[in-house]
């Protein structure tokens, strides 16, 4: 599919939890073509070169019907800052739909997100729905698992650990798959978090031979393949690029076990 | 009304891409038509495949971007086998970059890619990234005037060198080229910078430095466009954060027979087309009949 440069209307910028929002972009023509693990890149000062660069994010939703493309951030820095003070009606200069989205071929998948991690994977529950679709979230504590009531519908079981226990089994998402693989019930695992945690969902998909995906964050410029940015080492000796090749990648690629 | 002729290449508009900014092109056809974009300058190529610097390449500065990339490509090999056979397809004056770790290593790239198909090759000797080669040369008349007789000697394309900006006096550099037989000089290159995590007390960038692009180096560079076309005969390409049709039209009046888009490509992927129609508009409205009216006629 073509990758586009468009005008976006946005439809509304609210909070959904502490210091995070949902931004809803009006985008029909990128919201026609977008895949679940696909990302927009926003230029968030339209009038200015401060910030300069374009921010990749994650989309998190997508209603095609109504031509709205959905992106969740967690305001961090200034390039958040400024998406944040986005109201209603503002135009948005996005680039979408970009990278590589996930695999859609689980049947009976497992997804397991981290913090922000989770973005993408709203996306990616809605599209595997109805089938029967396991998550495992993890964040620090209570406050960040606004993420639960977005899955809930969208998901058959929800797990969730929290660092401090405030909210599911304290501990990180890790300490639960080794009990929810051993059912075998899994056909395909799909994870997107921190670079540790990643790393041991994949691990562990590899010692029960379940096909795994990673979705990788990198610093981007382009966001098209022409910088060499955010290139990461392969598996094969290669360098990948994380906006072209990924961000979706199979673990057995990118991530060393 | 935006032809020019740099060192005996056609270009339908005198708006190229810088080299490293935009991939081998290709990467960029679904934003613009590459057809009508002036000459594209693809990546950096080498004799053998490089796997550029690790850790964190790019941080953002105001009004800026540092990079230290390290020369990611996959050497020259590849990029004649089955980069070069895409790009001929389109309509467009492919110029190729090539960086050397010595000497030797720029004729053999000039001899390798002298071939149908590439329509001039730019010398790399200001790479602020890379630990051989890049820079070394560039910053020394002699060993940058080497390089051009070597690339020279190698090959029948036009040769295009491009200059640092990291250096004492910018014109002795460009004469020392010109001498050598550039017969076009682009500049600039990237300013070496650093930025430093104040949480971490750690360099931002995994090579802890690298070079400076952006608007913020504009002023500089249309400085350094501005002293070299007093002094050489050669065209000058200009480019150092031009993002606009009046960035590039302040680098024209400076002495630029040509300008080219780097970072500004990822702000706006359209931004070679786009700054090619404001110079038209631009022209049109002061009444002048072709681009190459604006060049050097800044008024000290």
């Amino acid at each position: 599919m073509p990758k586009m440069v468009v005008e976006a209307q946005v439809v509304s910028n609210v909070e959904i939890g502490i210091q995070v929002k949902e931004l809803v972009l009006y985008a029909p023509t990128i919201a026609a073509s977008a895949m679940p693990g696909q990302f927009l890149h926003v230029r968030v000062a339209s009038v200015t070169y401060h910030p300069l660069l374009r921010r990749p994010l994650s989309i998190s939703n997508v209603d095609a019907e109504a031509g709205t493309v959905s992106t969740i951030y967690r305001i961090v820095g200034q390039g958040t800052v400024c998406l944040a003070k986005l109201n209603k009606n503002d135009i948005v200069d996005c680039m979408g739909p970009l990278g590589n989205g996930f695999t859609l071929q689980g049947q009976r998948p497992l997804l397991v997100g981290g913090g922000m991690g989770l973005a993408p994977l709203v996306f990616l529950a809605g599209a595997l729905c109805p089938r029967p679709t396991e998550v495992v979230m993890g964040g620090r504590t209570e406050e960040e698992m606004f993420w639960a009531p977005i899955f809930h519908d969208m998901c058959s079981n929800l797990h969730i650990t929290t660092d401090d226990g405030t909210l599911g089994s304290r501990g990180v998402t890790l300490d639960l798959l080794p009990e929810l693989l051993q059912t075998g019930k899994f056909d395909m695992i799909y994870t997107c978090g921190p670079h540790v945690m990643m790393d041991g969902v994949a691990k562990l998909a590899k010692d029960y031979n379940i096909p795994c995906q990673v979705s990788l964050e990198e610093y981007m410029a382009c966001g098209v393949g022409g910088c060499l940015s955010c290139t990461c080492a392969a598996n094969d000796g290669s360098r990948k690029k994380v906006c072209t090749d990924g961000p979706v990648f199979w673990a057995e690629e990118v991530v060393s076990c | 009304m935006l032809a020019v002729t740099i060192a005996g290449i056609k270009m339908k508009t005198p708006v190229m891409t810088a080299s490293g900014t935009f991939g081998f092109g290709t990467e960029y056809s679904d934003f613009v038509d590459l057809n009508k974009i002036g000459a594209i300058v693809v990546k950096g190529t080498t004799l053998k495949p490089r796997p550029g610097n690790s850790g964190r390449r790019i941080a953002e500065t105001p009004a800026g971007m540092l990079n230290s990339i390290g020369l990611e490509n996959p050497g020259v090999e590849e990029f004649l086998r089955t980069i070069l056979p895409k790009l001929t397809q389109y309509d467009v004056p492919i110029i190729v970059n090539i960086s050397g770790n010595t000497i030797e290593e720029y004729g053999e790239l000039a001899a390798l890619l002298t071939v149908p198909g590439i329509a001039g090759l730019e010398l790399n000797i200001s790479c602020p990234n890379v630990k051989e080669g890049g820079i070394a040369f560039g910053t020394q008349c002699h060993s940058a005037a080497a390089v051009v007789e070597m690339a020279k000697r190698n090959t029948n394309l036009p040769v295009i060198v491009k200059l640092s900006p990291n250096v004492t006096d910018i014109v002795s550099m460009a004469l020392a080229v010109e001498a050598a037989g550039a017969d076009a000089i682009s500049l600039i290159n990237t300013l070496l910078g650093m930025a430093i995590d104040i949480h971490k007390w750690k360099p931002v960038l995994g090579n802890v430095v690298g070079g400076l692009s952006g608007p913020a180096v504009k002023p500089i560079a249309v400085r350094m466009v501005w002293q070299v076309a007093q002094a050489v005969h050669v065209p000058i390409i200009g480019m150092g954060g031009i993002v606009t049709a009046e960035d590039a039209i302040e680098f024209m009046l400076a002495g630029a027979s040509a300008v080219a888009v780097g970072t500004g490509n990822f702000i706006n992927p359209k931004a070679t087309q786009s700054v090619a129609e404001g110079i038209k508009e631009y022209i049109e409205k002061r009444g002048l009949s072709n681009v190459n009216q604006l060049v050097g006629k800044v008024n000290v």
